[in-house]
């Protein structure tokens, strides 16, 4: 595996591999010299076609842990404005030697296009991909539920999986690349999914999807959970009749004060809440819930740089196994076609 | 009907072909027409053509091709749009209105019709649009464009539905004047915005915005209920759903005068192919399942749809060679055309050589009102026709094609079924499968 592109295909053991060997990057973190040389003399680019602080942040952080040179590019705005192509951006990369690189685009399917095309040579790692896909994002959720999961068994982190573990994810799943690659990687790790979005915020062809689909929050926390995932509900979305208004949203889907209680009524005493940021306070999710003892949010920002330390050096020192490349099933169900 | 045209002075004598498939016959070629048909022919200082283990078939007439010129002639010509036609075995091809300026008046189609001539290489009959610049709020002349040197029957926004459905009345009711049709691309704008590929479970995973099948199928049973309230010709651009079919049976029992195309590409390939994010399968209408490939198969077997039409697209390699959200829609199609309609309809038991011919080269003639295309093979009749190698196979290259559009989604695939030959009004465009020399005209061609 020299690309980190989904989180869809990526097996039981990479997945693993990844989150075992972030828990020995986090020792790391806890000690006064945070940095490792595993890195070093190695190029990592940051490629931002799309604004996002945060991730490029922690994958700044990760890279620089780990002794790489780091260079941001921040190519903001799309090609379509007669800007450099994709193509063109990646083959300066490419020209200044780039072992890896960590892309954000607002196209679904552009790190595929960097990673197969032959553009380049270096590693991909996608840090989110139009509506597709943010795999690290969701081995950091992943990263930080194990952690949990074990806590509440009482067993280490290390090795351990989500078997058994009930999780809600809740909101504008159409748009949300986050909750792709969680339904992936969660049911990978053997936790069961249920999503909980109005109608008209599920994809068409959800119902394929290895998970459970709800349109009632409250009877999802009914029956028992034991984590929930807010996700983000864009602006935008409240001009296009998603939903009626942002208040009706929040009354039926949005983590609120009585839904915090209702965890405490129902017994739920270790269920927690998880959010990937930036939140709207008040919309998806109260202020009391995203500040509770059972909010992840800022757990979740912490383990984001261990998860991103261990992707960039399994990946560049090329310690995953190998997996089929989603190219390579497509060119199978051509000739099945035929 | 025709104008001044030269004429080859050659003929050929073409021996041992199978007319659609039939019993082996030789056919005598001259001054433009088949002059005689028969097993016993023989003819003195004619070009004998070996066509053993040849089929004869009507020279294809295509009902949907973009030629690009004017305006983007990076993309295609007049002249490399023909040459690919020839290649693939055409002799007519109605040449889409959306090039730049839109062929939306008499003096755009008059220029693409002489181009046409002047290359040589098969008829070109250019496509009217529908409404001034594709833009949809008002009709273009039609009528000019009906009466130019170009004799524009069958007019089309190809690209970009007549959505609005009063002015669709309207362009239905108003063709009726001078026997023109309306080919309808049929896609509800609003139902589609930002669509990128079919919706359904591939793109609920690759997070493209969906373009749903409902989309092309309320359009088309607006559009049939249309048709059938005016008395008007209808054609169908490109159908690519099970529902449309379903629609077009449907209107079709009502008696509704209503004809259907599919490309080759929505015969043979599914949505799965999206999965490599490769915009080479980016193409509108998308590619669909494999359900709507089955009921495309079907449909252009019993009839329901009626005609092969390619949506040939060319486009430069930078249209394609970015995101999948950046990159333009389309796939070339004409040098392609037979050898996969041969593979998903011919070699699957669905359709005979004769069937073939009616899909490809005579419904589509007769839709489009050219009455030297689509003839019978028999003495008397144009000397259009297409020796194809049916045991032939060959592996897609796009480097090596005619078009300059390298999009081809089928590269590296191998395909069934060769062109020969191809004899344009007499003109060998085509022989030993590669290109010959075009019908050098001394005026404007011929319809």
């Amino acid at each position: 595996m020299r690309h980190l592109l989904a989180t869809e295909g990526l097996s039981l053991e990479n997945a693993v591999r990844i989150l075992d060997t972030a828990e020995e990057m986090a020792a790391v973190g806890e000690r006064e010299i945070k940095k490792l040389p595993a890195l070093r003399g190695r190029t990592v680019v940051n490629l931002f076609f799309e604004d996002s602080t945060r991730t490029r942040i922690s994958f700044e952080a990760a890279a620089k842990r780990l002794s790489a040179d780091v260079i941001n590019f921040a190519a903001k705005g799309s090609s379509v404005s007669k800007g450099e192509s994709l193509k063109d951006t990646a083959q300066t990369l490419e020209a200044m030697s780039a072992d890896a690189v960590v892309i954000r685009h607002w196209a679904s399917g552009a790190p595929h296009r960097l990673a197969e095309s032959g553009w380049i040579n270096a590693a991909v790692i996608n840090a989110g991909d139009g509506t597709h896909e943010h795999p690290t994002q969701a081995l950091l959720d992943a990263f930080t539920l194990r952690r949990h999961w074990s806590r509440l068994a009482g067993t280490p982190s290390a090795g351990g999986n989500l078997a058994g573990m009930r999780i809600a994810v809740a909101g504008d799943v159409l748009h949300s690349r986050v909750a792709r690659s969680n339904v992936w990687l969660l049911q990978t790790l053997g936790a069961s999914v249920t999503l909980v979005a109005p109608p008209t915020l599920l994809p068409v062809g959800v119902e394929a999807w290895p998970c459970e689909v709800s349109y009632d929050l409250d009877s999802v926390l009914d029956r028992g959970v034991d984590a929930i995932m807010m996700l983000r509900v864009q602006a935008e979305r409240m001009q296009a009749s998603f939903f009626p208004s942002p208040r009706e949203y929040s009354r039926r889907w949005g983590f609120d004060d009585a839904r915090l209680a209702r965890l405490d009524e129902l017994g739920l005493a270790d269920t927690v809440i998880l959010h990937p940021g930036p939140m709207n306070r008040g919309l998806e999710i109260s202020s009391a819930a995203a500040d509770s003892p059972r909010s992840t949010v800022l757990a979740q920002v912490r383990n984001g740089v261990s998860v991103r330390m261990a992707a960039l050096y399994l990946l560049l020192s090329g310690n995953l196994h190998p997996e089929p490349a989603p190219g390579h099933r497509a060119a199978t169900t051509s000739e099945t076609a035929l | 009907m025709s104008t001044p045209h030269d004429t080859p002075a050659a003929s050929y004598l073409i021996r041992g072909a199978a007319v659609l498939g039939g019993a082996r016959t030789n056919l005598l070629l001259a001054g433009g027409r088949i002059t005689d048909v028969g097993p016993q022919l023989s003819a003195a200082g004619a070009t004998v053509i070996d066509a053993e283990g040849l089929v004869a078939l009507p020279g294809m007439v295509d009902l949907h091709t973009h030629l690009r010129e004017p305006g983007r002639e990076d993309a295609e010509t007049v002249e490399t749009g023909t040459r690919a036609a020839a290649r693939g075995g055409f002799t007519a091809v109605h040449a889409m209105a959306n090039s730049s300026p839109v062929a939306d008046t008499a003096g755009v189609v008059e220029q693409v019709h002489a181009l046409g001539a002047d290359a040589g290489w098969v008829d070109v009959r250019p496509v009217g649009a529908v409404t001034v610049g594709l833009a949809g709020k008002q009709l273009a002349e039609l009528g000019a464009m009906a009466d130019s040197r170009a004799r524009v029957r069958v007019f089309s926004d190809d690209g970009m539905c007549v959505s609005d459905p009063l002015l669709m009345r309207r362009a239905l009711e108003y063709v009726k004047a001078f026997d023109g049709v309306i080919a309808q691309h049929a896609q509800e704008p609003r139902l589609t915005e930002g669509a990128q590929m079919n919706e359904g479970k591939v793109s609920a995973v690759l997070g493209l915005a969906g373009w749903p099948a409902v989309a092309e199928e309320s359009i088309i049973a607006r559009d049939v209920l249309l048709a059938q309230h005016v008395g008007s010709r209808l054609h169908i651009c490109h159908v690519s759903t099970a529902g449309s079919v379903e629609i077009l049976r449907w209107a079709k029992a009502r008696g509704i005068q209503v004809t259907a195309e599919v490309t080759p590409h929505h015969l043979l390939l599914t949505d799965e192919l999206v999965r490599s994010y490769d915009p080479v399968y980016k193409v509108n209408p998308p590619l669909r399942a494999a359900e709507d490939v089955q009921a495309l198969r079907e449909a252009l077997a019993d009839g329901t749809i009626d005609v092969i039409g390619t949506d040939h697209a060319p486009h430069p390699s930078e249209a394609k060679d970015c995101e999948w959200a950046q990159a333009a829609m389309g796939m070339t199609g004409l040098e392609t055309a037979l050898s996969v309609v041969q593979h998903a309809m011919v070699e699957t038991g669905l359709l005979g050589w004769a069937d073939f011919a009616r899909i490809t080269s005579s419904t589509p003639a007769r839709i489009g009102r050219l009455t030297d295309q689509g003839r019978p093979l028999e003495a008397g009749e144009p000397a259009n026709l297409v020796l194809v190698d049916p045991s032939a196979r060959w592996t897609v290259d796009p480097q090596a094609m005619a078009t300059k559009g390298r999009n081809s989604p089928f590269r590296g695939t191998e395909l069934p079924g060769a062109v020969v030959a191809t004899f344009f009004r007499g003109q060998p465009t085509v022989l030993d499968g590669k290109l010959n020399s075009p019908l050098r005209a001394g005026g404007a061609g011929s319809i």
